[in-house]
């Protein structure tokens, strides 16, 4: 097949502007003719090489439709964008806590057993057991609804409404003193103007330059350090799963 | 090795019969033809064993194979007391029971944040949305129609090791440091994903999100995104197994286990991370000044002997004996691992077999003659970028307690002389 290279080339031209997928294809074969001309005939190599030559696009997959992207998209980011129109009080939050969330984090965010505490722990980030709550740890109240909303009730999660996870949300800020009114009503047009205690608290990871110690050494072999002793056993805090059989395995 | 109460057991008072059974050890190590001996003496030399004078089973009577029925206690295990449910919890690999860099599909850690979400693939579905030209929708299908990729890489909880902050706590290598785990995975770049859709000039970071009960969502620079991450749906070879992500995860390689998203739904494209609650409150690296590292996504260079350990004892007594153990680094491959048998006072180097891949567990073994005297056993690696695996005394010097997450300080085993192993902290 030989035909000349400016004829091609037109009809690529027109077909560009009807359709972007016949983009790649013309352009391929406008090369191929090319390279065919040049060579003075189609050549295993050059076949073989745009065969293998992968599109710039695959079209494999459809666009969601706006309404399959809005069921889905349910995040929220410190700015408040993604946050839903709604609304919710500090007095609905309570009931809804109740019913839904005390059997676990307690009538007060407190906490029941092992689940998390929700309130309290203010400045105990620098104690030897601190207590990392919304109210003393956590640097955005956006994230409080992203996770609330994405998660909770542990079990049943995206099951209440829009307003109700804005209600709950209130509550949840309220037990940490962080709103203070009981008819105070939270709303996406609000939420990213409340502060959070520990927003300051955070720094970037800075292991880098803090640890720099750690790199570019030569690890010493001989002598590092003086003889050592034991100075701690896990036996001491003996928490173990036990084996099945209560054996060790082993290698023989 | 059954428990022989008339031989001494080790003098050392303990409630628990984990330790009461490891005291029996002695015996073993007394008499190494012990162990042995708990099998049936009619299968073992001049006789023919039993299983070589009946037909076995005919193929394909376990249809998907399993291991030996005498490999039963190769397992999964778990800690009850570390969280208040079982859907939101941890179980552990048994680091201890195996060799090379692969980890076999069903003993990769699990964990979940709101249980296995049973996904079936044919109603799943990825979405690609925000900013970009193009968004997406594929199924599974779909997404295995794309380039493929396949690359071996660690997967390691930034809290693997967390409950050893304080003081060694657990004894076992399956515990101390079983929440790692490496697999060959296939999949599709997810730099392919994001050309395909389209990212537009500002976007710059990623919210990735999973299908199950907590849907779980993180935010990730487009950096890191474009670099070298992966939709996968394959592991080893077969289909992601349910706890992994089933019918498709993130691969984040050589970053914490946590962006690594299973059942994979959703990737939006924007300008600014989302600070979700696991970058806040959950993934966030406490200091002693009550200030907190966020973002700290690499994991620092690691290593582990997992034998001899806790759970696997020396039993055949004083000789040639074989430490194996498993380094990896986030930051790339490993260079070099050194092994000490006096806590850390004097270094030998070990040796690295079986592959050394980027951001992927490398086994090591150190060879010696024990000549039966007590051992202070470490490993300690350092990656092609020069990062040294720092003592605990070191890292707790510029990290305090309070952490959590990230600790990779040297590991210590007390040998005793009866073959035990201890968990130990030295100094």
């Amino acid at each position: 097949m030989a035909s000349r290279p400016g004829t091609c080339r037109q009809t690529v031209r027109s077909r560009m502007s009807r359709s972007p997928k016949l983009i790649i294809a013309a352009a391929a074969l406008a090369t191929l003719v090319a390279s065919a001309a040049l060579a003075g005939g189609p050549s295993e190599k050059t076949e073989a090489k745009i065969e293998t030559k992968a599109p710039q696009r695959f079209n494999i997959g459809r666009a969601p439709s706006a309404e399959e992207i809005r069921g889905w998209d349910i995040d929220v980011r410190p700015d408040g964008q993604g946050l839903p129109v709604g609304k919710g009080s500090v007095a609905q939050g309570e009931k809804l806590f109740m019913d839904n969330c005390a059997s676990c984090h307690g009538e007060f965010g407190e906490g029941a057993g092992r689940w998390p505490v929700l309130a309290g722990g203010k400045g105990s980030l620098t104690a030897d057991n601190p207590v990392k709550t919304v109210g003393s740890y956590w640097p955005y109240a956006s994230t409080l609804f992203d996770y609330v909303r994405h998660a909770m009730p542990f079990g049943s999660p995206q099951s209440l409404k829009v307003d109700e996870y804005y209600a709950l949300v209130a509550y949840v800020l309220y037990l940490n003193d962080v709103v203070t009114d009981q008819n105070f009503e939270l709303s996406n047009s609000n939420l990213s103007t409340i502060k959070m205690p520990n927003e300051a608290g955070f720094i970037m990871d800075d292991r880098a330059t803090s640890e720099k110690a750690f790199w570019q050494k030569d690890p010493c072999m001989k002598n590092c350090i003086a003889p050592v002793k034991i100075t701690g056993r896990a036996t001491a805090v003996d928490v173990t799963p036990e084996d099945k059989d209560g054996k060790p395995r082993g290698v023989e | 090795m059954s428990k022989d109460k008339s031989l001494p057991s080790a003098p050392r008072a303990s409630r628990r019969g984990f330790l009461t059974a490891a005291g029996g050890l002695a015996a073993t190590a007394l008499a190494p033809q012990a162990r042995a001996g708990a099998g049936n003496p009619a299968n073992q030399p001049p006789n023919v064993p039993e299983w070589t004078r009946t037909l076995g089973e005919g193929v394909a009577v376990r249809p998907y194979g399993k291991p030996s029925k005498f490999e039963k206690d190769v397992v999964r295990r778990d800690v009850e007391w570390l969280t208040a449910s079982r859907e939101s919890s941890v179980s552990f690999t048994p680091l201890h029971e195996l060799e090379g860099i692969i980890t076999p599909n069903g003993l990769c850690f699990e964990r979940h944040h709101g249980g296995v979400a049973d996904v079936d693939p044919a109603d799943h579905r990825l979405m690609i949305h925000g900013l970009v030209d193009r968004p997406l929708l594929l199924s599974l299908d779909e997404l295995k129609r794309y380039p493929r990729v396949n690359r071996i890489h660690f997967m390691e909880c930034a809290a693997n090791s967390g409950m050893e902050w304080r003081g060694a706590q657990l004894n076992g290598c399956q515990f101390t440091h079983g929440m790692i785990h490496c697999v060959q995975y296939t999949g599709v770049s997810l730099r392919t994903l994001l050309e395909e859709a389209g990212v537009k000039t500002n976007g710059k970071w990623l919210l990735v999100e999973g299908a199950d009960s907590a849907s779980m969502d993180r935010s990730l620079p487009i950096e890191k995104a474009l670099d070298d991450c992966i939709i996968a749906y394959k592991m080893n070879g077969e289909a992601l197994y349910p706890e992994q992500g089933y019918p498709m995860r993130l691969v984040v390689p050589g970053w914490q286990g946590n962006l690594w998203v299973k059942w994979l739904r959703r990737i939006k494209v924007g300008d600014q991370p989302w600070q979700t609650r696991e970058e806040t409150s959950k993934y966030t690296d406490l200091l002693p000044n009550g200030k907190a590292r966020r973002f700290t996504w690499a994991m620092d260079a690691k290593s582990v002997i997992t034998s001899p350990s806790p759970q696997a004892p020396i039993r055949h007594g004083k000789g040639f004996t074989i430490v194996s153990g498993l380094a990896w680094s986030g930051s790339g491959k490993v260079k070099r691992v050194d092994v000490s048998l006096d806590g850390g006072r004097n270094w030998w180097p070990a040796r690295l077999d079986g592959p050394v891949l980027d951001k992927a567990l490398t086994r090591f073994y150190y060879e010696f003659d024990w000549n039966g005297e007590p051992l202070l056993l470490q490993s300690r690696v350092q990656d092609e970028s020069g990062y040294v695996q720092p003592s605990k005394a070191e890292l707790r010097k510029v990290r305090g307690y309070n952490s959590i997450y990230h600790n990779n300080g040297i590991q210590t085993w007390h040998v005793q002389a009866n073959g035990e192993v201890e968990n130990v902290e030295v100094a």
